[in-house]
């Protein structure tokens, strides 16, 4: 790590004015809930996973401020590609959460109708594109949208995330170089947190930041503390302002750190050095950002304990009714393959299906 | 009503397309002021700008991939891969993206992108300008793959699959890219996908074919007529969905099949056809179903004439059948 990211909140929750995006106390609390509100969910899903109520499970700990910081950056009809650890992303734009939890289960309450596994939600009201487990297959579906709102006279902008890993696929080079050329409003967000699964940054790439890859594109790239909620906000801001004025594509490089496993299949203790998630504890994304606003007098320890209690009783009643949606149909494997519903050939093999051997 | 060879009614459904609906757009490698290698998109640069006629960069699973990109935000996206032999880069955002968004996404996404590119043998180009490769996709649920062998077919097919909601590849035959000549309807003009169309009626055999083996199979069907068969030829025109009822109507009208591809012989379409038969009209066939496809070798260079289905093979075929 040889870049020197930009930092606004320092480790003891003092901030830097250089780069301070001067937000509202409103709206500063307001990213703290989304990021404490991620952060309940996301234990609340790794422990359903963990008793067998949903099968897998991609958690986000750790990488709050980096996915709030971002997305908040965002204009309300601007579009999101995600990849993994973007799902956050959905309860800021208003997905219901039990939307989120039927996804997550698989059921008939999923508006994907339990066709991927969990975390691969898709939300068009929101804008929140649907992703494959595909890596980096998503950013030049961005690029791609990002002309075509251009073409209609749309001033939106496409936030593309991606991962570490993802820099290394020829899809990230196809899409940076795309960007490139078309000059298009498209802002990557790399949340860069040091571990594709088990392959270190350092093995992923020699070059001494992500960010520095953009000026081989033609455009700009910045590293950012990925930890620190208003550094993310204040360069993702400027990045999209830019492209939103026509000022073509942008990068910002989340240094951050995933601080459970890749997912809850993964155990991060046979490949990580030890220490090395004992020392990010102290950088936790939410506690730095809550000292801060404690420093404004923003946040207060009754402000805390009311928002856990409150947001913990929404997560509870939102498995409770997720989980009251039976399997999906047996006939909607057959639907959505083309439009027009299910077609003769499909129609067929559905006839294959006895309903008493398929009965949940 | 225009004659035209089946290029020109290619280029002619893109313009009449792009000049209906201003949501289509083509994109590619050459595609704009060139007019692409084989002029499939010439004079479109000009009619409609270099925003709607996108140069792109060199790289097909970028042009695939933000082809995606438009369709998901509303465009009827156009691209181009110059050769088939050249989609591999691209196959990733076919299988695994195009093909999939509708479904993944529980029909809030579809994405209908309709890629078009030249297949097959015919301009002596070796391995990376030859090849058949149409099973792979066809293979692949959510994707359509459609392939015209006429002019009028080209417009009309190429139409409809623009029109569509779906995602499709559009298969041009290269080697009757200009050899194919026929009369093309003007101005509008569709044909419906996953429907096939009799080529010939005949009452002794059936051969079931696509693409730049049609017009092999017709001159096979005039060797065999002189000898006193009777051949009907059936076209595709689209391999998926394909059209399951016209096949059993000609091979229960015949009993005896024969099924032309130019593609690797082993697990090609013509398997698919051949599995159909023996499991829906087993009753009907007189003989055994024979194959007529390209080898399973890499596609060569100088012996092509070799290794494509010719009339003298595909009468051997039916020679095989009729006598059986």
């Amino acid at each position: 790590m040889k870049t020197k990211p930009k930092r606004v909140i320092g480790t003891a929750g003092k901030t830097c004015p250089v780069n301070d995006p001067r937000l509202s106390g409103e709206i500063q609390k307001q990213l703290y809930r989304w990021m404490a509100l991620i952060r309940a969910f996301d234990t609340k899903m790794l422990g359903l996973q963990r008793q067998g109520r949903i099968g897998f499970y991609g958690p986000i700990k750790g990488q709050e401020a980096a996915t709030v910081g971002s997305a908040a950056a965002f204009e309300k009809d601007d579009w999101i590609f995600p990849a993994l650890r973007e799902g956050g992303v959905t309860l800021m734009r208003g997905f219901p959460m039990e939307k989120i939890v039927a996804q997550l289960i698989g059921n008939a309450g999923d508006a994907c109708r339990g066709r991927q596994m969990p975390c691969h939600y898709t939300f068009r009201e929101g804008h929140y594109v649907s992703m494959s487990s595909v890596i980096a297959t998503q950013l030049p579906h961005a690029v791609g949208a990002a002309y075509a709102a251009r073409l209609r006279g749309h001033r939106i902008v496409v936030a593309a995330y991606l991962g570490d890993g993802a820099t290394s696929e020829n899809d990230f080079h196809t899409a940076m170089n795309f960007a490139g050329v078309w000059r298009v409003p498209v802002v990557f967000v790399c949340q860069n947190n040091q571990w594709a699964i088990s392959v270190p940054f350092e093995k992923q790439t020699a070059a001494s930041s992500i960010a520095v890859k953009a000026s081989a594109y033609g455009f700009e790239g910045v590293r950012v503390d990925g930890n620190d909620v208003l550094a993310v906000y204040s360069a993702t801001r400027a990045a999209a302002d830019k492209a939103r004025a026509g000022g073509g594509p942008a990068l910002v490089e989340c240094l951050t750190y995933r601080m459970e496993g890749h997912s809850s299949s993964d155990d991060p203790t046979k490949y990580r050095p030890a220490g090395e998630a004992e020392s990010w504890v102290d950088k936790d994304p939410i506690a730095r950002f809550r000292r801060h606003l404690e420093s404004l007098q923003l946040w207060s320890d009754e402000d805390e304990s009311s928002f856990q209690s409150v947001i913990a009783d929404a997560i509870a009643q939102a498995v409770d009714t997720a989980e009251r949606f039976g399997p999906p149909s047996v006939a909607s494997l057959f639907e959505d393959v083309c439009s027009n519903g299910i077609p003769p050939h499909l129609r067929e093999q559905l006839a294959e299906v006895s309903p008493a051997v398929h009965r949940p | 009503m225009a004659t035209m060879t089946l290029i020109q009614a290619v280029n002619d459904a893109l313009k009449t397309e792009m000049r209906r609906d201003d949501r289509v757009v083509v994109l590619g490698e050459d595609v704009g002021k060139k007019g692409g290698v084989f002029l499939a998109t010439e004079g479109l640069y000009d009619e409609f700008g270099a925003d709607r006629v996108i140069d792109t960069p060199l790289a097909e699973s970028g042009i695939v991939g933000t082809a995606i990109g438009m369709a998901l935000y509303g465009l009827k996206p156009v691209p181009e891969i110059q050769f088939m032999d050249f989609i591999y880069p691209a196959f990733d955002q076919i299988v695994s993206e195009l093909a999939k968004f509708r479904y993944r996404s529980g029909g809030q996404y579809p994405a209908p992108v309709v890629i078009r590119t030249p297949y097959g043998g015919g301009i002596k180009g070796g391995h990376y300008h030859s090849q058949s490769t149409e099973a792979f996709f066809v293979h692949t649920a959510g994707l359509k793959v459609v392939v015209p062998s006429t002019p009028a077919d080209a417009k009309g097919l190429l139409a409809s699959s623009i029109r569509g909601d779906d995602p499709v590849l559009f298969l041009e035959p290269k080697a009757i890219y200009r050899t194919a000549k026929g009369e093309v309807p003007e101005g509008e003009h569709l044909v419906p996908l996953g429907k096939a169309r009799v080529v010939r009626p005949g009452k002794n055999v059936s051969i079931v074919a696509y693409g730049a083996m049609i017009p092999r199979c017709e001159k096979a069907a005039e060797l065999a007529a002189a000898k006193g068969i009777d051949v009907e030829i059936l076209d595709l025109r689209t391999l998926m969905p394909y059209d399951g009822d016209a096949i059993l109507e000609t091979v229960s009208k015949t009993g005896r099949l024969v099924v032309v591809y130019e593609a690797a012989r082993t697990c090609g379409f013509g398997a698919e056809v051949s599995a159909f038969v023996a499991e829906r009209a087993i009753e009907y066939l007189e003989a055994p179903i024979v194959r007529v496809a390209g080898f399973d070798t890499p596609f060569p260079y100088s012996l092509e004439h070799v290794y494509v289905p010719d009339p003298n093979r595909i009468l051997a075929a039916i020679e095989k059948v009729a006598h059986f």
